[in-house]
């Protein structure tokens, strides 16, 4: 460490969180500088260099802040996190320091910087073990993988939140002896919010082998930027050199890329659809493809980060790029929620591409690909056959066709719907086999014989 | 080293440098004192403007810059088919320790293996005439892959002097020499921004067989030509285009994996070294190269990479082999463009994205082709194009598919609603078209027989009539159709269960021989006559409903083509037998 700080003086101006200094020798890309005003000390990073002049996105407020009595101080190195076991139980702020009231984390073992490395493509080794969640919806129809990033997507007033704990609370990985770690990123949530989660996480004593980000949305926007990328590089340094199996839940997304757009925006550049940064989608991927497993270590990070749908539209640009970087995704319907069916994952919109390896002979069932599929293109029909209804009316339908409205019915209210119940994957199959067992045989068409004979033989017909 | 700049400015993966000496457009520069690579891509004054394929955080200002005077440059030779490159051609698989997961700036590896040797055969010899592109030896690469060594492209014609003997070479040693001091290792390198030439283009005649239902009966491609795959995410871009990989005829696959997740690429290599080729036999990574640049590996070599496939698929087609290159995806390559293009503080066209993308992704797309390839024997390589397009919020409109759509010959549609329904692979037969269908007729008719054109129209009818009769049954409601038509919308049902949707997870499904096409829409064509005749003469669709068609179906899909001729008769006589059996009202 050098004895003495190279700074500067000369602010050229300020707007926003962006601060223009000159007479800075040798600026270096991404790198921490530290802001002394009259009053506090404020971190900063460099986001461009041209000559002496460097362009300084600031984490913190600076309301207030007086060119004249500024001095910013080069710290000449990128934007790093001390880690070390002793983070595990608490709870930081959004730039990594501590703030439960347990002082200081003292103990080092290693710094990385928080942008992280790519994997090696050819060092990862593709997820396939299947993590039991307990929920039916996701097991059995949009199975989560360890190793797998796969996002929730919700709307205003969606119970994404309840869902997300519900699986750090219940995610287990079955025969496993791996050590589990939840880490937690809040990227922009309400103190309400925060306060759930954290009451949350009390209750279950999760937050005694946890770890916390927590960025309010009263905190800087600036600072959301480094948020999960902390949370990642402790994710990894858990993962990848400590042996745990981390699963790091992010939320809310949708904020961490409006904090993207607004430094873009004071930064004048040409903004891409609805405004966000045309670089956005290399951006996601940058945290998005922290995930994975590799082959050398026993260790793994998955991802469920939450990202709010604005209007439900699932074509917005920051649901629609992360849908493109992340391995599928889990759908909240507010139809299902209006009528109280909980948690209100719409199956059909929903998908985990990972399924296939993390299920079958020797991990869940043999039968469980052909089973989900069956479930699918029947609830598809069902749903097909509703808006028939709407245009026929319900003395139009055949008789097939209203067997599929049972079907539909009962697989809203007795699958989907299950409360806070846990069911395991058996449980799960149980239930998917009654509301099966409406249909005639001859719609089971994805099914082999052998296997409707010894699964609906002697199975009441639930015709009610 | 004198030629050398100094960091002037650094915003993301764009630096500016300042250098007193000349510098070239597109020439490879060493960035800073890790050495990063980068290229030239503007020049104003004394200020060069370079974009770096690696990432750039922690670079400073005032660090030096090198130039290299050479462009950016691919190493061909053997050893590189089944091996995983980044975007600039360093091979990933040799990268760094056993432990070092993650991937280390200014790392520098050699494409061609040198520590590795190849047994040479001579195939000329001493005093014969040589002219461009002509074959001189071979070299055994992985699984006895014959691996061709051409005199260079651009060599002139001349004389041989010395050739080596048959035995064991690495890349450094020499192999050939000409009177005129030519000599030649079997290591040569290409510039990937420059195509290679070749005599002439021929005419489209054979299409490359995928094995996938919808794509070899109705929308083939042609070997040498293009096509484009757009789908919005979860339609199963990936998917198909992996299937493709594995099953087309191809002699040898690019595989551009620009922008994509890092765990398809791992998928990929755990996956196809398992997979037999089904008609060599080989291991099917033994034809393939993978080129990785997934979505967090640094964007300007995204831009590179689609570039460095071709030249890969260019080297080979030159061989006289068929080639087919695909990228996955072509959008995230454009949002690589357009991410430099916005450093570069250039004007935008469409979208925010650079006015010369249509260019450059021409540039990439003109160089497919079947073609005539340089050297003094007549051979013929081909590559094909199969690009994905990733298009915001599915919209097909957006200006990376429409330039895409100009460039090729076959568009692939592929829907999200049938994805949602679990219709894979989800191309949507009224939006997909092909152009290649009259170049490739007479091909089908020699291979297929006459009547194979004649089932595909009939195929296309039908699915063009049930487009209408869906419409009329979202007004009128199912019972208003005539009997005939339910019949129709029935077996247009059955056609997308059994037919048109196809499981790549599945062994027995995944590949589908054009014989074994031919056979299941014969059946289909039998089942409609028989029973479109039967209710013609008086017989209800209720009645034919009751018939287990799903079952025959599902049944002779999983059949090898020997056998499905005897199946097909006996289903067909009991069909005959269960229709004679109806009872007819006559009214």
């Amino acid at each position: 460490m050098s004895l003495y700080k190279e700074g500067s003086r000369a602010i050229k101006g300020v707007t926003g969180p962006l601060l223009f200094v000159s007479n800075i020798k040798c600026g270096g890309y991404g790198e921490i500088v530290s802001i002394e005003t009259d009053t506090s000390t404020l971190m900063g990073q460099i986001l461009q260099v041209e000559g002496d002049l460097c362009v300084i996105q600031v984490f913190e407020d600076t309301m207030g802040l007086n060119p004249e009595s500024t001095t910013v101080w080069l710290e000449r190195d990128v934007m790093k996190i001390s880690l070390s076991p002793a983070l595990k139980g608490r709870i930081l702020n959004g730039r990594g320091e501590p703030i439960d009231g347990k002082g200081p984390i003292i103990y080092e073992e290693l710094k990385l910087p928080i942008q992280g490395l790519p994997l090696n493509p050819v060092k990862r080794s593709s997820p396939n073990a299947y993590i039991e969640t307990g929920i039916s919806s996701i097991d059995l129809m949009n199975t989560l993988v360890r190793g797998q990033k796969l996002p929730i997507f919700s709307g205003a007033g969606l119970p994404a939140n309840e869902l997300a704990t519900q699986i750090v609370k219940q995610a287990r990985v079955p025969g496993s002896k791996g050590q589990f770690l939840p880490i937690f990123a809040a990227v922009g949530i309400t103190a309400r919010e925060a306060q759930y989660f954290i009451n949350f996480f009390n209750d279950t004593g999760t937050i005694h082998n946890g770890i916390f980000f927590i960025n309010l949305a009263s905190d800087s926007a600036v600072e959301r930027i480094l948020t999960p990328r902390l949370a990642l590089t402790a994710a990894e340094y858990f993962a990848f050199f400590l042996g745990y199996d981390v699963l790091v839940v992010i939320t809310d997304m949708l904020y961490y890329c409006e904090a993207l757009r607004e430094i873009s925006a004071v930064r004048d550049e040409v903004p891409g659809r609805r405004g966000y940064p045309g670089y956005m989608y290399s951006d996601l991927a940058s945290i998005f493809e922290r995930a994975g497993c590799v082959r050398s270590g026993r260790g793994s990070v998955t991802q469920i980060p939450i990202i709010t749908m604005p209007g439900d539209d699932m074509t917005h640009p920051v649901v629609d790029l992360s849908g493109y970087i992340t391995e599928g995704q889990i759908v909240l319907d507010r139809g299902l929620n209006d009528r109280n069916i909980y948690p209100p994952i719409n199956v059909l919109p929903s998908l985990s591409r990972l399924m296939n390896k993390g299920i079958g002979r020797g991990k869940t069932v043999e039968e469980h690909r052909s089973l989900a599929d069956q479930l699918y293109a029947s609830y598809a029909r069902a749903k097909e056959v509703e808006r028939l209804r709407l245009i026929v009316g319900e003395d139009g339908l055949t008789e097939e066709e209203k067997f599929f409205l049972r079907f539909g019915e009962m697989f809203e209210e007795k699958f989907l719907n299950q409360g806070d119940e846990y069911r395991d994957i058996k449980e799960s199959m149980e239930i998917a086999w009654d509301c099966l067992s409406i249909l005639p045989k001859e719609a089971l068409y994805k099914l082999s014989e052998d296997i409707i004979v010894k699964k609906l033989s002697g199975r009441e017909r639930k015709t009610s | 080293m004198d030629r050398e700049g100094v960091i002037r400015g650094i915003a993301g993966p764009v630096i500016t440098a300042e250098s007193k000496v000349s510098t070239r457009l597109y020439e490879v520069v060493k960035v800073g004192n890790e050495r990063l690579l980068g290229e030239v891509i503007r020049i104003r004054g004394p200020f060069v403007d370079v974009q770096v394929y690696e990432d750039t955080n922690g670079l400073r200002v005032g660090e030096p810059v090198f130039f290299s005077g050479e462009l950016l440059s691919v190493e061909l030779g053997p050893g590189i088919l089944g091996s995983v490159l980044d975007g600039i051609g360093r091979p990933l698989d040799r990268m760094g320790d056993e432990g070092d997961i993650f991937l280390r700036k200014g790392f520098e590896a050699p494409t061609v293996p040198r520590d590795r040797k190849w047994k040479f055969i001579p195939l000329m010899e001493r005093g014969q005439k040589y002219f461009p592109g002509d074959i001189y030896g071979v070299m055994l690469d992985v699984g006895g892959l014959e691996h061709y060594l051409m005199i260079p492209p651009l060599e002139r014609p001349g004389t041989i002097a010395w050739i080596a003997e048959e035995g064991e070479y690495g890349a450094g040693d020499s192999l050939f020499s000409s009177t005129d001091g030519l000599t030649l290792q079997c290591l040569q390198k290409w510039n990937v921004r420059v195509p290679r030439p070749f005599k002439g283009r021929l005419p489209f005649n054979e299409p490359l067989i995928t094995g996938q239902r919808i794509i070899d009966t109705l929308f083939p491609v042609a070997l040498g030509g293009a096509s484009v795959v757009p789908g919005g995410f979860g339609t199963g871009k990936t998917v198909t285009q992996q299937s493709l990989a594995k099953w087309c005829n191809a002699d040898i696959i690019i595989y551009i994996g620009c922008g994509e997740r890092g765990n398809e690429m791992t998928e990929v290599l755990e996956e196809f070294p398992h997979l037999k080729d089904p008609r060599t036999g080989n291991p099917l990574m033994n034809r393939m190269i993978l080129i990785a640049n997934t979505s967090n590996m640094p964007v300007a070599a995204r831009e590179a990479s689609i570039y460095l496939g071709m030249t890969l698929a260019e080297y080979f087609r030159d061989m006289g082999k068929n080639v087919a290159i695909m990228a996955d995806s072509t959008s995230r390559w454009a949002e690589a463009l357009r991410e430099i293009s916005g450093r570069l503080e250039e004007m935008p066209g469409e979208e925010g994205y650079p006015a010369y993308l249509s260019s450059r992704l021409s540039q990439y797309y003109e160089r497919a082709g079947r073609v005539k390839v340089l050297g003094s024997r007549e051979r013929v390589g081909s590559i094909t194009v199969i690009n994905a397009v990733s298009p915001p919020g599915g919209d097909f409109s957006e200006p990376v598919t429409q330039a895409s759509l100009r460039l090729s010959g076959a568009f692939w549609a592929l829907d999200k609603s049938l994805a949602q329904q679990r219709h894979f692979p989800s191309i949507n037969w009224n939006l997909s078209y092909t152009l290649y269908e009259r170049s490739l007729s007479d091909y089908f008719k020699r291979e297929l027989g006459e009547d194979w054109n004649m089932l595909t129209l009939w195929l296309r009818e039908l699915l063009e009539s049930e487009k209408r009769l869906q419409e009329l049954v979202q007004i009128v409601g199912r019972d208003a159709l005539e009997d005939l038509d339910r019949w129709k919308l029935h077996l247009a049902w059955l056609i997308k269960s059994f037919y048109l949707q196809q499981n790549a997870f599945d062994d027995k499904d995944a590949f589908c021989p054009p014989k074994k096409q031919k056979m299941l829409l014969e059946f289909f064509r039998e089942i409609d006559d028989r029973v479109t005749k039967k209710i013609r003469d008086g017989a209800l669709f209720s009645q034919i409903h009751r018939i287990s068609l799903p079952l025959w179906l599902e049944r002779m899909k999983g059949l090898e083509v020997e056998k499905m001729e005897t199946k097909k008769r006996e289903y067909i006589a009991e069909l005959e037998e269960e229709l004679s059996s109806l009872e007819v009202i006559q009214s």
